[in-house]
């Protein structure tokens, strides 16, 4: 699947786009296909995202996976400050980044 | 310490209102992210992995209680409760918001304080010797003159959009604890036949094209030292690449042209450029100087640390230098515990050591390019007291220029940049090596660790480097060995072939074993690197 990602705007927060608007978490993500580049110019060009860009992932039962670890990282937050991540709760939610 | 006059003031409240304004544009929509991005670099907002990110600049590593407490609320109100001291002697925010911006640098500017020259092709915060005005080998205190640079180089219009970024360290001693000769310039001062100057060292640097800076002139008289840096950047801005980034620095400048030909250069703009009047008065240097006067020492009152308690006599042998005030000591807070994170502080922390230095070390603090924090005037009397909160603050380990006092970039964690995670292999090696006795037995060994070939881990000049790249998607780490950041400056050497974390964690352990193995009596580990060369350890690593 090819999910567009970027970073909010005013918060600079990490972003998914959903099909209809952006969200923070990548559960929420849906494959763009092939609109997949139309959809980050767009974007770019309503100044609602910085940078927004188009990833590789896989589908999987917990939802999308990117393909890469940096996509990967910026999906969960920083492996080295579970706290600070978006499952603060679960210790082990790094793994899911290895 | 550097007082702002008014001239000072009014320019960094004016660059706030000014920066206030494009980030509303931008909030606004009416400036695209390419049109912004330019301008946010300029006050030091990054775009970083999970957020923005904001680098404040601390002038030659220098701070008072006040400006760290600001730091401190900036952590508190403004980020998640921690700052990050960086290799470059500034402090990083790592989850700002945009909206919020232009109030923490208002907020930082009520404390003589900014983010500007933290990124760009402009002259960087200058850098400087961490002890300054404390050690007892330096000819001067250097900071006058970082700060002339500071002064010099803030906005100056010729040298606002260089080929690339440049960097300046001024230190004053021969021991060099700044990297000094991995600087585009570095400036050693010191006397020559009673008149006080400088030997100027020009094209070093770390990244992916590492150079030791060769010396380009061995003598300025100090008078004359403005006209000549004018003329070593000028001649740099004229010759410099604008074609290509990776070959835009001055030290691939330099590396062309040759050391002889750059020289030659120099010498022809400094006839010119001396006739300018640039150089400040004596005055000038002499009003900024009195606001660097040593503090009101006390007399030494004879006071010996009582060394009773094993764990204060550890940190005082490991973590506390001489001082060239009788009397008083020199402290570095270590900012590396086992398992933790190289160069954080809570907010928490931030303000305890702030409450130290107004207490005990007559308001002033340093940041060191190792990420630690330096009381540098604790009397001898008052280091046990010392020592106390920062134990109780978690920031005793006695761990300095061992091991564990490990610099490593933010690395994939945090940065846009990054190929592979920086933080995770610190805090296991710190984990590995956790035990001090055997940190102690091992002796000096300084290992860095860049995520990426940017260097900002200095793992070029690490006694043990590493270097994080991304093999096919999966994080891989490269070891380097024998380099140096300080007066016996080197650049390190990679053994082979890279490693995942684990691995790499081994691959230390077994070549800190060889070197116990092979040691001769008094030799740190870079000088047996250095005596018996790379092939026993890499023996010992691949087999």
């Amino acid at each position: 699947m090819r999910l567009v990602t970027g970073n909010d705007l005013a918060t600079g927060d990490v972003v998914w786009w959903t099909g209809r608007d952006w969200s923070r978490h990548i559960a929420d993500a849906s494959d763009a296909g092939e609109r997949a580049e139309a959809i980050a110019r767009e974007e770019e060009a309503a100044r609602r995202v910085n940078v927004p860009y188009v990833i590789e992932a896989s589908e999987t039962p917990d939802g999308p996976r990117p393909a890469h670890i940096k996509d990967r990282i910026r999906a969960l937050g920083p492996t080295v400050r579970p706290d600070l991540t978006l499952k603060p709760a679960d210790a082990l939610a790094g793994d899911w980044v290895i | 310490m550097y007082k702002y006059d008014e001239y000072d003031q009014s320019i960094v409240d004016a660059r706030v209102e000014e920066f206030r304004d494009q980030c509303q544009r931008r909030l606004s929509g009416e400036l695209s992210e390419d049109q912004f991005k330019p301008l946010r670099l300029m006050n030091g907002l990054y775009l970083q992995l999970h957020a923005y990110m904001l680098r404040v600049a601390v002038p030659y590593g220098t701070l008072n209680a006040r400006q760290m407490r600001m730091l401190a609320h900036v952590a508190r109100k403004y980020d998640r409760g921690y700052g990050h001291f960086t290799t470059r002697q500034n402090i990083q925010y790592n989850w700002i918001k945009l909206e919020d911006a232009a109030d923490i640098l208002a907020e930082l500017a009520t404390v003589e304080m900014h983010a500007i020259q933290t990124s760009g092709n402009c002259i960087r915060n200058i850098s400087s010797d961490q002890f300054a005005g404390a050690a007892a080998d330096e000819v001067t205190d250097p900071r006058p003159f970082a700060e002339l640079l500071r002064q010099w180089s803030t906005f100056h219009p010729e040298f606002t959009y260089l080929p690339r970024k440049f960097k300046i360290a001024v230190i004053a001693a021969d021991e060099d604890r700044a990297a000094m000769r991995l600087h585009d310039i570095g400036l050693q001062l010191l006397e020559r036949d009673g008149v006080l100057g400088a030997k100027v060292f020009v094209g070093g640097g770390m990244g992916r094209t590492p150079m030791i800076a060769p010396e380009i002139k061995d003598f300025i008289p100090a008078d004359q030292l403005m006209s000549y840096l004018e003329a070593c950047l000028r001649v740099y801005n004229r010759y410099g690449r604008r074609d290509n980034i990776y070959k835009a620095r001055i030290k691939i400048l330099i590396h062309e042209l040759g050391a002889d030909k750059y020289r030659a250069e120099v010498e022809e703009e400094f006839e010119q450029v001396r006739q300018l009047g640039i150089d400040p008065p004596a005055a000038e240097l002499a009003r900024i100087s009195a606001m660097f006067a040593a503090p009101a020492f006390a007399a030494s009152d004879g006071a010996v640390a009582d060394r009773s308690d094993p764990g204060f006599a550890v940190w005082l042998d490991q973590n506390v230098r001489a001082h060239k005030q009788p009397g008083h000591a020199i402290v570095t807070i270590s900012l590396k515990p086992i398992g933790g994170i190289p160069g954080d502080a809570s907010a928490e922390q931030i303000d305890v050591m702030a409450d130290l230095a107004e207490r005990y070390s007559f308001d002033e603090l340093r940041v060191t390019h190792a990420q630690n924090i330096v009381l540098p005037h604790v009397r001898v009397a008052d280091l046990k007291a010392v020592w106390e909160a920062l134990s109780e603050a978690g920031l005793a380990d006695a761990n300095l220029d061992l091991i564990s006092d490990i610099i490593a970039c933010p690395g994939l964690d945090y940065c846009a940049l990054a190929n592979a995670r920086s933080i995770p292999l610190a805090q296991k090696i710190g984990q590995r090596f956790a035990d001090l006795d055997r940190q102690r037995d091992l002796g000096e060994l300084k290992l860095k660790i860049s995520g990426c070939i940017n260097a900002c881990g200095h793992h070029h000049a690490g006694h043990i480097g590493i270097l994080g790249v991304d093999r096919k998607g999966t994080e891989n780490y490269q070891l380097l060995l024998g380099g140096s950041g300080a007066e016996d400056v080197s650049l390190g050497k990679i053994t082979g072939p890279g490693f995942d974390e684990d691995g790499v964690v081994d691959a230390i352990e077994r070549v800190t074993d060889t070197y116990v193995r092979i040691r001769e009596t008094g030799e740190r580990f870079v000088d047996t690197y250095r005596r018996v060369g790379m092939q026993p350890f890499k023996e010992a690593i691949y087999g």
